[in-house]
């Protein structure tokens, strides 16, 4: 493998694995926080409880997150210093801001609410853990604007051939961001939410002490689930009338849609091989007309196919790459437009798929446990855990496909915005030695892996150990209240 | 504008080195202080509610090179990827140890953690340590600001003795601080280990300053010799001052003698990457500036608040039995 494979996979490892820890994070952070809120207000123990045990599984996910995090910011330099060079004027700000705006706040308050539990009165306490989930939540605005520059850059003009920033405020309200931001935040509410469902679900099945904690957290995830699987789909639906005009062949990618069709089909199921650009021997099962009205609003209007843009792309943007040595086997080679097919047909469903089992399930567990009941075997335990497991899928080929379905591109070019800002992929890697990036992409992956059993290894532990294990013993005189 | 940003990344260094030195040191001096489980669990509790914010620093600090100097950004971290690899490594390892360490009631799986704080908390060190004397000293870098040759360019006799030189501080620091935030044995046992080690643990530092800014040493020394004239007088709150000004003097002297360069080419002075020249625009810079305006004030006095909500000294009675 060259150096652009090898940085693509080890890009591609890292961003899944840290977004597995994400959105728990950015959903348990703000649940925990209300949950504290409630139990501060109305003085009832059971939100205590609910807090203690739902905050425990949070922090030993939250470390994950943030040692993760750290490689990704360094990654930009290390393996992507031509794009690091070609972007900074923009790219940079926003990563900057993430840093100062919000991961001070998340870490300082965070280790103000683990260890501040005896130190602070009630009320700080608690507005330490909101200060620590909003934060969260402002860092992933901060990020989702530098992804969706990326995918929509606006804010620029060019000069001597690289992205000038001329406006923050177009950046941070680029309309890419404002409809990936709740989509995001949606899709970690449904970890969430999944994740509590599933837990309350088995705790209930297992009659485990404290039932009326299970079945709150039950109902609570229930509710949340189907509020964030709408919001889903609503900013879902935004996102795909943006990427009709923004990246049309990312839109065509998503259908494997070969041929321009007006009024266009929405192919639910397809059988036979997506990886032609040709779409010989593949039949799907469609729903007439649904393409257009997500493209366009519109039953009626025409979904251009691959076939058609690929020779406006390459009207527009070249049919080579340009003759550099850089770019090694790719120099002057011609440019293949072209989203790897099978990954973004099927990944588009699969996000889709998941993410409907994931709001479903919730539904099914509240129904099967109401007034009281608890099936009695065993494959309702099994059912809810394996559940847990579909929005996190839902998640990683959510974005599995919206960073493939931009290849070659890894700045897009805005269609209505300045022109000659774009960049490939093959530009923007490092200079670097392909042992280098092979070295860190083994002792990333097996660091990774490690740490992943280890992480399910403890939440299992927590998970078991149910409220009794998280609620501190009483204390001696003068012990700390928590210790690590 | 170019020199204000210049400034800000040196103080962003600083805070990063000031405040991590000393959770490194702690880290550091894990197995040689902590006699006992209590003991170490005691050490790192001085560090427990706030390590992951002085982290947060080196994130700062990476972020605002690239939105400020993207050219810096770019060929210092490409130039010097595997050291960085292993230094990220180490501060994944550390990170999740502080946390999981005492999640499970077992010998064995605290052993395995103290390890990794050990060992990880070693390489983080040494990894600033050569990162930032890498900057400081200069990398083959071409024209266009690629690294020319070995991917081992940075690990330099000269880059070494930057690493040891931090990896040394750490240890003084995270020494002070411990006598600083404990009471009994330990807090003696800490405030004794520091005034033995210093003249051999800071050796490295002085030599590392003296080769890249010869008299500029001197009110490096001055500070460090303070620090420990302080400590041995017992008063542990001024000698932890004191090494801050060790390390602030330290920050402007690599900073001052790096401008107006930002990474200096060992091949030719042509090459070497300056404030002008790794620059972002002038309106980006702007931007940042207000950001930095009011961000920063914001997080000293918070991170401030932090530090004396904790002010407490924690000795062996603290620790709850699980």
């Amino acid at each position: 493998m060259d150096v652009l494979e090898l940085a693509r996979w080890q890009f591609g490892i890292t961003t899944v694995y840290h977004f597995l820890m994400v959105p728990l994070t950015i959903g348990l952070s703000l649940l925990v926080a209300a949950m504290q809120t409630a139990w501060v207000r109305t003085g009832n123990e059971r939100y205590y409880k609910m807090t203690k045990f739902w905050g425990k599984l949070l922090l030993i996910n939250f470390a994950m997150g943030v040692v993760t995090g750290i490689v990704q910011e360094f990654q930009f330099g290390m393996a992507w210093s031509a794009y690091s060079r070609f972007v900074g004027d923009v790219f940079g700000a926003p990563l900057a801001m993430e840093g100062l705006v919000a991961f001070f706040v998340e870490s300082t308050f965070l280790g103000l609410w683990i260890f501040g539990w005896d130190k602070l009165p009630k009320k700080v306490h608690l507005a330490c853990a909101w200060a620590f989930s909003l934060a969260t939540m402002a860092s992933a605005y901060f990020i989702l604007a530098a992804n969706s520059w990326m995918q929509h850059p606006v804010g620029i003009v060019l000069e001597d051939g690289r992205p000038r920033l001329t406006s923050i405020w177009a950046v941070l309200t680029n309309n890419t961001t404002l409809a990936a931001f709740p989509h995001t935040i949606a899709g970690a509410f449904a970890v969430a939410a999944t994740f509590l469902v599933g837990i309350g679900a088995w705790h209930l099945w297992k009659k485990s002490d404290e039932e009326g904690v299970w079945r709150s957290s039950l109902k609570l995830g229930t509710w949340l689930g189907v509020v964030a699987f709408a919001v889903l789909a609503i900013s879902g639906d935004v996102q795909g009338k943006l990427m009709f005009q923004q990246q049309p062949m990312k839109m065509a990618a998503a259908e494997a849609l070969c041929h321009t069709e007006q009024p266009a089909a929405f192919s639910i199921f397809a059988i036979g091989d997506v990886r032609r650009p040709d779409c010989e021997n593949v039949k799907s099962i469609t729903v007439p007309a649904l393409l257009s009205f997500l493209a366009n609003n519109d039953f009626t209007s025409e979904v251009k196919g691959i076939q058609d843009l690929v020779p406006l792309y390459q009207e527009k943007y070249g049919t080579n790459y340009p003759v550099d040595e850089r770019l090694g086997e790719l120099s002057g080679k011609p440019i293949d437009y072209v989203p790897a097919l099978p990954v973004t047909y099927w990944g588009f469903r699969l996000m889709i798929g998941f993410g409907a089992i994931s709001a479903g399930l919730g539904l099914v567990m509240l129904w099967l446990t109401r007034g009281g009941r608890v099936p009695k075997g065993k494959w309702f335990p099994i059912t809810a855990l394996a559940g847990i497991a579909t929005p996190f899928l839902a998640n990683s080929f959510g974005w599995i496909f919206t960073e493939m379905g931009r290849q070659p591109f890894v700045v897009v070019p805005n269609p209505s915005g300045v022109d000659g800002v774009w960049m490939f992929t093959a530009q923007a890697v490092s200079n670097s030695a392909p042992g280098e990036i092979l070295t860190s992409l083994i002792a990333l992956t097996l660091t990774y892996g490690a740490l992943a059993c280890v992480e399910v290894y403890l939440i299992r532990k927590y998970v078991r150990g149910g409220v009794a294990g998280v609620i501190p013993a009483k204390t001696d005189d003068g012990a700390l209240a928590f210790a690590y | 504008m170019e020199t204000l940003w210049f400034c800000v990344i040196a103080l962003l260094w600083l805070g990063y080195l000031f405040l991590e030195g000393f959770d490194f040191g702690v880290g550091m001096l894990l197995p040689f202080l902590g006699r006992d489980n209590t003991e170490r669990r005691v050490m790192i509790n001085t560090i427990g509610p706030v390590w992951d914010g002085n982290e947060v620093w080196l994130l700062v600090a990476g972020g605002a090179t690239f939105a400020a100097f993207p050219g810096w950004y770019a060929a210092l971290f490409s130039a010097a990827y595997l050291p960085l690899t292993l230094f990220l490594l180490a501060l994944i390892g550390r990170g999740v140890a502080f946390e999981y360490r005492g999640k499970v009631d077992s010998e064995r799986w605290r052993k395995v953690w103290d390890v990794v704080i050990f060992v990880g908390s070693w390489v983080a060190a040494l990894g600033v340590g050569l990162v930032i004397s890498t900057t400081v000293i200069g990398l083959p870098i071409d024209a266009a600001g690629d690294r020319v040759g070995s991917p081992f360019a940075a690990i330099r006799p000269e880059t070494l003795l930057g690493a040891l030189a931090i990896a040394g501080y750490a240890l003084v620091h995270g020494a002070i601080f411990v006598s600083l935030k404990t009471e009994g044995e330990i807090r003696e046992r800490a405030r004794r280990m520091a005034l033995t080690m210093a003249p051999v643990a800071l050796l490295p530092l002085v030599g590392l300053l003296l080769y890249v800014a010869g008299f500029w040493a001197l009110p490096v020394l001055l500070f460090a010799g303070l620090a420990l004239w302080r400590l041995w007088a017992g008063r542990e709150g001024q000698a932890f001052a004191f090494m801050g000004l060790a390390v602030a003097a330290t920050v402007t002297v690599l900073f001052a003698s790096l401008y107006p360069n930002v990474l200096p080419s060992t091949l030719d002075p042509a090459y070497s990457l300056t404030v002008a020249g790794a620059a972002s625009s002038p309106y980006t810079l702007t931007v940042m500036t207000w950001v930095a305006a009011f961000g920063t004030p914001a997080v000293l006095v918070y991170q401030g608040w932090t530090y004396w909500v904790f002010r407490k000294r924690i000795g062996v009675r603290h620790i709850p039995v699980h």
